[in-house]
């Protein structure tokens, strides 16, 4: 890697005058690290933010849960709130990476994963993400794990996080620290398709540092699902994963419907009006299949990728019988 | 004497050594002053280096050293002193050498500094000009520019094309296997000590010490006696260091250019740039009779290759060997390409052959309508049809027998798609496998001291096989000795010869040497003690023992004197009349969930003749081994090109899937007894790569159970499973 | 070529490494895999692939098992840490070390010092209990020998006999 000088703020304030385009922020490292060694990564600062207190989870007014940016995922996930309220969140995060990983990576830094691509990660080949304008290997060549949706003729890859496709199903928000002072992002605002400029990941300016997560109190407890597919039986990025959640009344119709992909797209891929216009039909097999359909609409294959468009479907219509099943035998 | 060691499954003699991280493999020899050398890699299948700038990699303080073809210490010219014990026909790759760029991810220089941080920093810092061609690694897209393999192939048999023809049930299916990576988790690593006097140790990765010392040898003319290579740990290699690997020359080169000691190691990533699994792609061809009796097999592969070397192996023969069959062709072509030589890697040839060859048979009983055990059983051959000799041993029907009992496999509903459980689909298959017995020459050296220890050494490696522990126990028993008494001592140059440790031949050939080495020293002792204590002279040789460091005899101790002992062994003439092959019969279960492509292998069993087995336990762990590689090869493993770019791509333990432990489901390991008096005078016939072979076709045949679904094409990943 | 970064400079950290206290002088991007193998000579704990995605260089930093690969020394200041050196008493060995030999959970032992590392976090976390959870809890260290079962095995014998929460 790159020589870097190293500096470990105090405060948040701090932290954030110390940013810039050529630092980086690290908290567990798993990833950025990981991109250093490769060059593909070449900050010329490291600012250690494990010394700010970014480390609580702690209930919020409205019944939600904040989450600070530093608490590992291991810690999240076997947070006694969130397994007892989150579960779908619990789940993603324990289909992701290793136990070690786990016990490393910070929720913050998980947001902020790049893509997987192998053409990203070898800085001896083109690619737009890691190096604007070089170019896209990826749209003709080894394209099993990329996008089926929201893709651009730029850039072909996917967001690899479990974790933030349970956070676009529960609808958190992105809480983020500048010098300007805080602002809240939607999660579905936080990451961003790659258009014509696929380097950008997503909407942080550079001198913000995400602070926290917030999870709005809870739209479904049991009623919920992750399902991840991938080439092995762990420790393995997905080919496809979902995260479903359901609300079904008392006369079997669907009240409540969200589900977000993970490993089609650039970003967890939602689509809200969809979602909406299922409330009311009945909580079955047909209505689920009929909304995986209409989700995987636009999606375009790549030549290596097309049976991802069926695994997605398939997936959609697994996991929400599996957080039906799941409320009706907790 | 006691009941022997031999045979019993005694826990590891390396194993403290191993859990205690007190095990020093090649990397992690300390020397004060060590240099770290990083190599810089190219990303161009093929060219000329134009130019080479180091100027930026220089001017980092703590950089010694850039070193490439224009500015590399003196190395031979020839291509005879690049050959090894293991090369390919043709001219082997020259690191450094010259600016040729043969293959993607290729050396092309070395930055030599005192830390490894800066080395890896400096070598980022190297600008490589390349003057590209036009490359070809796509062995699909250039089958027309195919050439006979350079192998001794057994020459046709009968009359294929006409049995083949008049068969009334034919199978005739082209499968495709990819190319893997050996990937063991100790990364390739040379550690080169430079002496005071100029000569060097190297402690270096590797499956033969003297193949590697020669090779020094011979590119850098160096005096043999100021090489010495050793390798007391080696973590992993299944193949991958039965060459010689570029880290060695480059770590060489940079320890004499600068008379200091030197270290490379590759990274993950530079261990994708060397030898590998070749791609293939086999055609098969089967005639039966309505008895399910073989009538024809043609078995025609093809293979890719490099450029400068032809690589070779034993990729059809096992069609000509395994069943009974008058009329058999094989044929063996290769394609060169702009990547780099393939290599031997576990169980080479056969374990990318024998997918062929047993789905084939799979899909011979589907058109037979025949339980594909049965269709073995029927063909069942008792002599080697590619020789013309009787196995000196061959229990493969006991395998059957017992693998399908412990299996549960009659209970199998031969229609597909018919067992179903709990939403799965569940699938049955089952294959054989087979892998040669062979026997190399081999030397050892047995050493008593005075004290009563047993030392016991040869230059063989243990790789993990086990071969520390099973040496100590042929020598304890050779010699009549307590295990506790016997040290064996390799991986070391300087010990008595033995060939590369591959090819399940290391027991079958050191192992005679040991056991030789520590009789003929015992005889010598008695002769000895003979002559030094007369009143010994009567006494029967067998009441000799040497225990607590004493020579005890008929209830009195007696002070010993060091001796020692050097055999060679090599193989007995009786055996030359006979074929030697290890077999198996490897029985799956699949489950797959077809709407999601995913796939359990919940139960493997794997029934093996191999002749006697000197250690259950560690010879378990070979075949458990073996059969997790058949998972991987079935389901995971294949290193993906982009050629375009004529480049490895998932060059990482990410992206290039080997199973990890939420993958294996049973697997139950059983030895069939096989006397064998024939083979070698253990009656052992190694099982490092009869454990592999067969399962990834038996997994493909329990998918074609389980789902109707025949794939052909490996590995069996989610898209070629899903419904 | 004076626009080149050079080394950067280093910084004094504190260490207990397997209860010995050590002050060093580090520069930030050595990551603790290189301060351990290089500089202290603890060469038990194992590059794999320098990545995260192997688990050989699996230690224990304050009771938690993580990647030594990926983890910068410089950021471990004040850090407890247990290495595959610092498991055995004396002669004694940790109960998992001798499950390992017993169940022969390792070929050729280079990942073995992660696999038993990583194992005594997986006990301290408490988690894993059934065999399904231990093999799981156990699939970010890779065996390329294949001693799956009998690591599984190992685990599941001496995870009885790893009370507490401390190895």
């Amino acid at each position: 890697m790159m020589p870097f000088a190293y500096s470990k703020p105090d405060s948040i304030e701090q932290a954030v005058q110390q940013a810039g385009p050529d630092a980086r922020f690290i908290a567990g490292g798993t990833n950025l690290l990981d991109l250093m060694k490769e060059n593909v990564e070449r900050p010329a600062r490291v600012i250690d933010i494990t010394g700010l207190p970014l480390r609580e989870v702690r209930t919020t007014a409205n019944g939600g849960l904040q989450i600070g940016a530093l608490v590992s995922n291991a810690e999240l996930a076997w947070h006694l709130d969130v397994e007892a309220r989150y579960p779908l969140l619990s789940q993603a995060i324990l289909a992701g990476a290793s136990p070690q990983l786990r016990n490393m990576a910070s929720t913050g830094g998980n947001l902020l994963q790049r893509t997987r691509c192998h053409y990203f990660y070898d800085a001896a080949v083109p690619c737009n993400k890691r190096a604007p304008g070089s170019g896209c290997p990826a749209r003709d060549g080894l394209n099993r794990q990329h996008a089926i949706l929201g893709a651009s003729e730029h850039c072909v890859a996917v967001h690899p996080s479990d974790m933030c496709v349970a956070l676009a199903a529960l609808e958190a928000r992105v809480l983020v620290h500048g010098r300007q002072g805080e602002r809240e992002i939607p999660f579905a605002d936080f990451h961003r398709l790659p258009g014509a400029t696929p380097e950008r990941d997503n909407c942080l300016a550079e001198d913000e540092l995400i602070v926290a997560i917030a999870l709005p109190p809870p739209p479904f407890v049991a009623c919920s699902h992750y399902l991840k597919l991938r080439d092995r039986a762990s420790y393995a990025f997905a080919l496809v994963s979902v995260a479903a959640g359901l609300v079904v009344a008392d006369d079997n119709s669907i009240a409540g419907l969200r589900v977000a992909l993970g490993g089609v797209a650039h970003k967890p891929w939602r689509d809200v009006g969809l979602e909406r216009s299922m409330l009311g039909r009945p909580a079955t097999r047909e209505s689920y299949a009929a909304f995986a359909d209409a989700l995987l609409r636009d999606a375009r294959p790549l030549a290596h990728n097309a049976f991802k468009i069926t695994l997605a479907k398939n997936a959609i219509i697994r996991a929400l019988t599996q957080a039906q099943a799941a409320e009706e035998h907790p | 004497m006691n009941s022997p060691l031999s045979g019993q499954p005694l826990d590891r003699v390396d194993g403290p050594a191993k859990v205690t991280g007190r095990a020093r493999y090649a990397g992690e020899y300390p020397e004060p002053g060590l240099l770290y050398g990083s190599v810089v890699s190219g990303n161009v299948a093929r060219g000329r280096i134009r130019r080479i700038d180091c100027d930026a990699a220089l001017a980092v303080p703590g950089v010694v050293e850039v070193l490439h073809h224009l500015n590399r210490p003196k190395m031979a010219g020839d291509d005879e002193s690049y050959e090894d014990a293991d090369a390919a026909e043709g001219k082997p790759f020259r690191p450094l050498f010259n600016d040729r760029v043969l293959y993607s991810g290729q050396p092309l220089a070395l930055v030599v500094a005192e830390s490894l941080e800066v080395a890896r920093y400096a070598g980022s810092l190297v600008r490589i000009e390349i003057d590209a061609e036009a490359h070809r690694t796509d062995l699909f897209a250039e089958l027309d520019n195919a050439h006979d393999a350079p192998a001794e192939l057994p020459g046709p048999r009968g009359d294929f094309a006409g049995a083949f023809e008049a068969a009334p049930f034919k199978v005739d299916a082209t499968y495709s296997t990819p190319v893997e990576h050996h990937n063991p988790m100790e990364p390739h690593a040379s550690t080169v000590i430079y002496n005071a006097d100029g000569s060097l140790q190297v402690h270096d990765k590797t499956q033969g010490t003297q193949n590697s010392q020669d090779y020094l040898v011979k590119v850098f003319d160096l005096p043999k006696e100021r090489v010495r290579v050793c390798a007391a740990y080696v973590g992993g290699a299944f193949g991958s260091g039965l060459r010689p690997q570029y880290q060695l020359t480059l770590a060489a080169m940079a320890a004499l250019r600068l008379q200091r000691s030197v270290r490379v190691t590759l990274t993950r990533q530079q261990m994708f740039t060397f030898g590998y699994r070749p791609r293939t792609v086999q055609r098969l061809r089967l005639g039966a009779d309505a008895q399910g009796r073989l009538l024809a097999i043609s078995h025609e592969a093809t293979g890719q290759t490099s450029r400068f070397e032809d690589f070779t192996e034993h990729l059809v023969e096992w069609s000509g060997m395994l069943y009974r069959c008058d009329n058999v062709a094989l044929g063996y072509r290769l394609v060169p390409l702009d990547v780099y030589t393939p290599l031997d890697m576990r169980a080479p040839g056969a374990a990318s052959g024998v997918i062929a060859l047993e789905c084939a048979m799979d899909e011979l009983a589907q058109a037979l309508s025949l339980d594909p055990l049965e269709l073995r059983r029927v063909n069942f051959a008792d002599s080697n049809g590619n020789e013309g000799k009787p196995y000196s041993s061959k229990a493969l029907l006991d395998c059957y027998a017992r693998g399908a009992l412990r299996f549960g496999w009659h209970s199998r509903d031969p229609r597909p798609r018919s067992m179903q459980d709990q939403g799965e689909l569940v699938g049955w298959g089952m294959a054989g496998g087979v892998w040669e017995a062979m026997q190399m020459k081999a030397s050892a050296r047995a050493r008593l001291d005075a004290d009563g220890h047993l030392w016991v050494s040869s230059a063989t490696t243990d790789i993990g096989t086990g071969t520390y522990t099973v040496m100590t126990q042929i020598a304890a028993d050779a010699f009549g000795m307590a295990l506790a008494d016997v040290t064996f001592q390799l991986g070391d140059s300087s010990l008595p010869t033995a060939p590369l440790q591959g090819g399940s031949f290391t027991v079958s050939s050191v192992g005679p040497a040991v056991r030789q080495a520590c009789q003929a020293l015992r005889g010598k002792l008695v002769a000895w003690a003979k002559g030094r204590y007369p009143e010994l002279a009567g006494i029967d040789a067998g009441a000799f023992v040497v225990r607590d460091g004493q020579l005890q005899v008929a209830g009195k101790a007696y002070a010993l004197e060091a001796m020692d002992v050097r055999v060679d062994a090599e193989p007995s003439a009786r055996r030359q009349g006979f074929a030697s092959a290890t077999h198996s019969a490897v029985f799956v279960e699949v489950r797959i969930d077809e709407a999601l492509g995913t796939l359990r292998v919940s139960r493997v069993v794997s029934a093996v003749a191999a002749g006697r087995v000197i250690n259950p336990k560690t010879a378990r762990s070979q075949i458990l081994g073996g059969v997790v590689w058949g998972l991987g090869m079935a389901l995971q493993e294949e290193t993906q090109i982009d050629h375009g770019l004529g480049r490895y791509m998932n060059h990482n333990l990410a992206e290039y899937h080997i199973p990890v432990n939420a993958d294996i489901g049973e697997i139950e390991v059983i030895f069939v007894d096989e006397p064998d008096d024939i083979v070698n005078e253990l009656g052992s016939k190694g099982v490092g790569e009869i454990g592999v072979v067969g399962v990834a076709a038996a997994v493909a045949n329990a998918v074609c159970h389980a789902t109707g679904r025949r794939v052909r094409d490996f590995p069996l990943t989610v898209e070629k499973l899903l419904g | 070529m004076s626009d080149v970064p050079s080394a950067p400079n280093t910084h004094a950290i504190g260490l207990y490494i397997n209860g010995e206290q050590h002050h060093l002088q580090v520069p930030p991007w050595l990551t603790l895999l290189d301060l351990l193998r290089d500089e202290l000579d603890l060469v038990g704990t194992k590059k794999g692939c320098d990545h995260g995605q192997c688990g050989a260089c699996t230690v224990l930093r304050n009771g938690r098992r993580v990647n030594a690969c990926l983890t910068l020394a410089i950021m471990c200041d004040g850090d407890e840490l247990t290495t595959i050196e610092g498991l055995a008493h004396g002669d004694r060995l940790h109960p998992l070390q001798q499950a390992f030999i017993a169940h022969d959970a390792f070929q050729c032992g280079y990942c073995t010092p992660g696999q038993i590392c990583s194992a005594v976090g997986m006990a301290r976390e408490g988690r894993a209990r059934s065999r399904a959870q231990i093999q799981e809890a156990m699939s970010g260290n890779l065996c390329r020998c294949g001693a799956y079962s009998n690591i599984v095995a190992a685990v599941e014998e001496a995870l009885p006999q790893m009370g507490g929460p401390r190895p």
